[in-house]
């Protein structure tokens, strides 16, 4: 059974429709890779998950309980985690009182501002430094810093690798891995194909606000995905 | 001169704590409460009622009109500016314009068109002084005006700095959207927000009754030098508000000694000396008013 599923989802941006009646699920620990052009309705789908857009028609699914109406900061509290595009850290605040904003909610579990300084140690010195002042991968740092805070069952990563040095992405990916083992159920919206593919255990490409390829990543090939990312894929997606 | 420049800065603490509440909702929920003046004329005018009617002292009336004033912050958030405040920037300006409408004529349907004062119910504290060398005379009600503005300010500085809910508010007040996603119940941090505005409203009142006298029309006035001081200080900026406040009030003592109409010319002159200056630094943009950094970060 899934832990997370959603049902035939529609999001609209006004007239536009982002998403268009897009369902999967996704097991306990499981790590999903969203991947797809600008565009595609990834971002829009994440952000639907996370109760950032309220869907046209559709459900979201937590562990069986139906979230479709339940507001983000609640959605927090019940286990979902999102690390937004772009960051969007609160650049006033320090590295600090953004990671303690994650503990909102008050959900228990092992997280806190000392274990993601030891996941994250390039933060340390920068701990009391507010974030508009910080690099791109101590943003991205304290981003899913601020996510895990919350304990999550479920995290959403979207374009964590945006705008990072080869370098820097490869520290967040060997943090990431690390999340993974430690059995933390991933959505994870990436370009980068081949990152993609190795870390996650599924893929879906996205075209258009619809599921364009369900796949086991160890089976499909890179051809066969990309050729789902410009539309070229003839077979009838599966569902994940 | 001394004298002067010593009763300014007291004065500047009433300013401040007529400007706090303003600036804490305009800084949180980006709202400019054009019914923040006649608020702290209702706030006064509680007070005085239950000093005339029920003899309760205004300082102990406090512990009963604070909460009250808490109480009518979070339901004004909740019920009206909220619901406004999806209509577009404007449509907040414009409740709470209608508000203070109601809100004078409902006190002078009530209490009538006289003035009234708190002085009479806290005794000699509103005319006691302190003699200090040099003939200075500090009024023992201006000081703990003063007093009360610098630990409210800084007991505010310290609820946002250090306590969850004021993280929360303000994360909220940088990015509602995003607080949301981090399990910031938005609504809940804004409704607090206007509570805590309110009761800051509240203390001004009680000091705008104890210091003076007010009517149920006194409270364009006194939007009008919370304004002043908050734009002075820099709107969202608390010990910004104290020193607008201070800047305001020097002002207007040193425009009384130029001439006998300079009080209030004096205050209204530098407010438009440090508008035209910080909009002239900011290109004649409004960005400066809300201190607002760019919300992705650089």
């Amino acid at each position: 059974m899934s832990f997370l599923a959603v049902e035939n989802l529609v999001v609209r941006h006004g007239l536009l429709q982002a998403v268009r009646g897009v369902s999967f699920g996704v097991k306990r620990g499981e790590t999903l890779a969203l991947v797809g052009a600008n565009g595609a309705g990834k971002t829009t789908l994440l952000r639907a998950i996370a109760g950032a857009h309220q869907p046209a028609a559709g459900r979201v699914l937590l562990d069986g309980a139906d979230l479709t109406s339940v507001p983000s900061h609640r959605r927090v509290g019940m286990g979902i985690a999102l690390v937004p595009e772009g960051r969007k850290l609160f650049v006033r605040m320090t590295v600090e009182e953004n990671l303690l904003l994650g503990k909102t909610t008050g959900r228990p579990g092992d997280w806190s501002v000392d274990k993601v300084l030891e996941m994250f140690p390039n933060l340390k010195p920068r701990r009391h430094a507010k974030t508009g002042h910080l690099s791109g991968g101590e943003q991205q740092a304290t981003a899913i810093g601020r996510a895990l805070m919350s304990n999550p069952d479920v995290l959403l990563l979207d374009e964590v690798s945006l705008g990072l040095s080869p370098l820097i992405v490869d520290r967040v990916y060997a943090a990431l891995q690390g999340l993974i083992r430690s059995g933390t159920t991933i959505i994870l919206v990436e370009q980068d194909l081949n990152r993609a593919l190795s870390v996650s255990d599924k893929v879906i490409c996205m075209l258009e606000g619809r599921i364009a390829l369900a796949a086991d990543s160890k089976s499909v090939s890179r051809d066969e995905v990309t050729k789902a990312y410009f539309g070229l894929h003839k077979q009838k997606a599966e569902p994940a | 001169m001394s004298n002067q420049i010593i009763q300014g800065i007291l004065l500047g603490g009433y300013y401040a704590l007529i400007a706090c509440g303003l600036s804490f909702m305009f800084s949180v929920m980006r709202i400019i409460n054009l019914a923040h003046g006649s608020l702290a004329v209702f706030a006064a005018y509680a007070l005085w009622f239950l000093a005339s009617r029920f003899h309760i002292p205004p300082f102990l009336g406090l512990l009963i009109v604070l909460p009250v004033m808490a109480a009518i912050g979070w339901a004004l958030q909740r019920f009206l500016l909220e619901r406004s405040a999806r209509g577009g920037a404007l449509l907040p300006i414009l409740t709470t314009f209608g508000l203070a409408i109601v809100i004078d004529n409902m006190l002078f349907q009530q209490f009538g068109a006289d003035t009234r004062s708190l002085a009479p119910f806290i005794g000699s504290l509103s005319y006691d002084s302190w003699e200090w060398p040099g003939s200075i005379y500090v009024g023992k009600l201006a000081v703990i005006m003063f007093a009360t503005a610098v630990v409210l300010l800084g007991g505010l500085q310290l609820f946002l700095t250090r306590t969850r809910l004021g993280r929360s508010i303000r994360a909220t007040s940088e990015d509602p959207d995003t607080a949301g996603l981090v399990g910031v119940d938005a609504r809940r941090a804004n409704a607090v927000a206007a509570a805590i505005a309110m009761v800051t409203v509240g203390l001004a009142g009680a000091f705008l009754g104890m210091r003076a006298t007010f009517d149920p029309y006194a409270g364009a006035p006194q939007l009008l030098f919370a304004f002043e001081a908050a734009v002075i200080g820099g709107a969202g900026s608390l010990w910004g508000t104290l020193i607008g406040g201070i800047v305001l009030a020097l002002a207007q003592t040193l425009g009384a000694q130029v001439h006998p109409q300079g009080f209030l010319i004096g205050g209204h002159a530098v407010f438009l000396v440090v508008l035209f200056v910080r909009l002239s630094a900011s290109g004649f943009g409004l960005r400066w008013l809300l201190h607002l950094p760019s919300r992705s970060a650089p």
